[in-house]
């Protein structure tokens, strides 16, 4: 027993720390009161939790409508991934988070419920448990969190640390396209948003990459993801615009390669010849496709 | 047998499919997830492979208690990286799910629940 506990200490808990030294910039308390609950039925907390946080944010979901889309009935739950992917089959951008207390904050304090996996039991023993994260109180050191029966869940830093952490600290919020986390990073937004386009309409993938685009400005899979779903929506001279941008600033094949086609299909030849020529220099991954493009404009 | 026709069924549909796919790409644009796999990893897109990839996580759909329709429509929802993801994962991954613990652990638990490292009984009051 002393053994186990030893080794359940050994989590890299940051609570302590966290209630020694505030995240800056944080009110002491949070609590997303107008969030929607959905009481879990058996073994449904995956749709209950994501129904609670899309209707939160505007995309009214009941559970059951949820349960053909993520829940797994041969493994009694539902999966990450497809937790994921249901949040977009509603028209929302669903994006992980950094796993730390404070984003968690940072997130609730911006209005965003967070979806957290829990794993309530023992590594050996798990007990998988998806909770929105609601709000915090830094005095008495808990979150609030909607959880499978209950409404209002209050759980102590530390408690909910050991159990987060048991559950490999994942996190995700959903978002409106067009918006995003206050915490994601450019690579997790970046991942969310080219999953989006996946099976999003094009104007709202448009949307979203361009107020992605307006934080990290530099990112070419956004940028391409940008021309690509103007070009689904039938603009092209705006696609244009967006991979002439594209291949300048990045000087990327693939960015010259669909240029070239799209001032092919608007009748500019010359301008695609010259494109698809820069396109085959650079070579790279896809320059059988970009030998293939010269081939269209010469022909 | 089943098993092998099983098989050939699904290499042959990869064979026709894949050659439809083949030449509707020679016409289409570089797709953002061709790019966001090349800056992920440098390497282009396997199409041979996330085909086969598609199918056998179709049918460890429908194994773990799903209908060919439902199974459809839900790999169709990922992308590649997350079909591949799931095809790796879908016996082991996290299932969140389940409020309940088996009977033999379940005075751990009830210990661990008051010393607050697990919280696995609505009843329990962590100590900390």
């Amino acid at each position: 027993m002393l053994a186990l506990l030893a080794a359940l200490a050994g989590c890299a808990v940051q609570s302590p720390r966290l209630l020694g030294a505030p995240p800056a910039g944080l009110p002491p308390r949070v609590e997303l009161t107008a969030t929607p609950f959905f009481p879990q039925e058996d073994y449904q907390c995956g749709p209950a939790a994501l129904a609670t946080t899309l209707s939160a944010i505007g995309f009214p979901t009941r559970p059951e409508a949820l349960v053909d889309r993520v829940f797994l009935p041969g493994r009694q739950g539902s999966l990450q991934i497809e937790m994921l992917a249901g949040a977009r089959g509603r028209g929302a951008v669903a994006t992980r988070i950094p796993g730390t207390l404070d984003a968690l904050m940072r997130e609730t304090h911006h209005g965003n419920p967070v979806v957290v996996l829990q794993n309530l039991g023992l590594s050996w023993a798990p007990s998988w448990h998806y909770a929105v994260v609601i709000g915090y109180d830094l005095d008495a050191a808990h979150f609030v969190l909607r959880s499978g029966p209950m409404e209002r869940q209050e759980l102590a830093f530390s408690t909910f640390e050991y159990t987060w952490d048991r559950g490999g600290r994942w996190a995700f919020v959903v978002t409106p396209p067009g918006m995003l986390p206050a915490t994601a990073t450019e690579a997790e937004a970046t991942r969310a948003l080219v999953a989006f386009e996946h099976n999003a309409p094009p104007d709202a993938a448009t949307r979203a990459y361009r107020a992605a685009l307006a934080r990290w400005p530099d990112n070419l899979t956004l940028a391409m993801g940008l021309g690509n779903t103007l070009y689904a929506q039938g603009n092209k001279p705006g696609a244009a615009a967006a991979f002439r941008n594209a291949a300048q600033r990045h000087n990327d094949a693939a960015a010259y390669n669909n240029l070239a086609m799209v001032l092919l299909e608007l009748g500019r030849r010359d301008e695609a010849r010259s494109a698809a020529k820069k396109a085959v220099s650079l070579g790279g991954p896809f320059q059988a496709q970009a030998a293939d493009t010269l081939w269209r404009v010469n022909d | 047998m089943n098993r092998f026709k099983r098989l050939l069924s699904v290499l042959l549909a990869v064979c026709f499919t894949n050659g439809v796919m083949i030449q509707t790409a020679q016409a289409a644009l570089v797709s953002t997830e061709q790019v966001a796999r090349v800056a992920a990893d440098g390497s282009a897109h396997q199409r041979l492979n996330d085909m086969l990839t598609r199918a056998d996580v179709q049918a460890e759909l429908e194994r773990h208690g799903l209908s060919a329709d439902v199974a459809k429509e839900r790999i169709a929802a990922l992308t590649d990286a997350e079909a591949a993801a799931l095809a790796e994962q879908i016996d082991s991954a996290p299932a969140g799910g389940i409020i309940g613990a088996i009977l033999l652990v379940f005075f751990v638990l009830l210990v661990t629940d008051i010393l607050g490292f697990t919280k696995v009984f609505p009843f329990t009051r962590s100590v900390r």
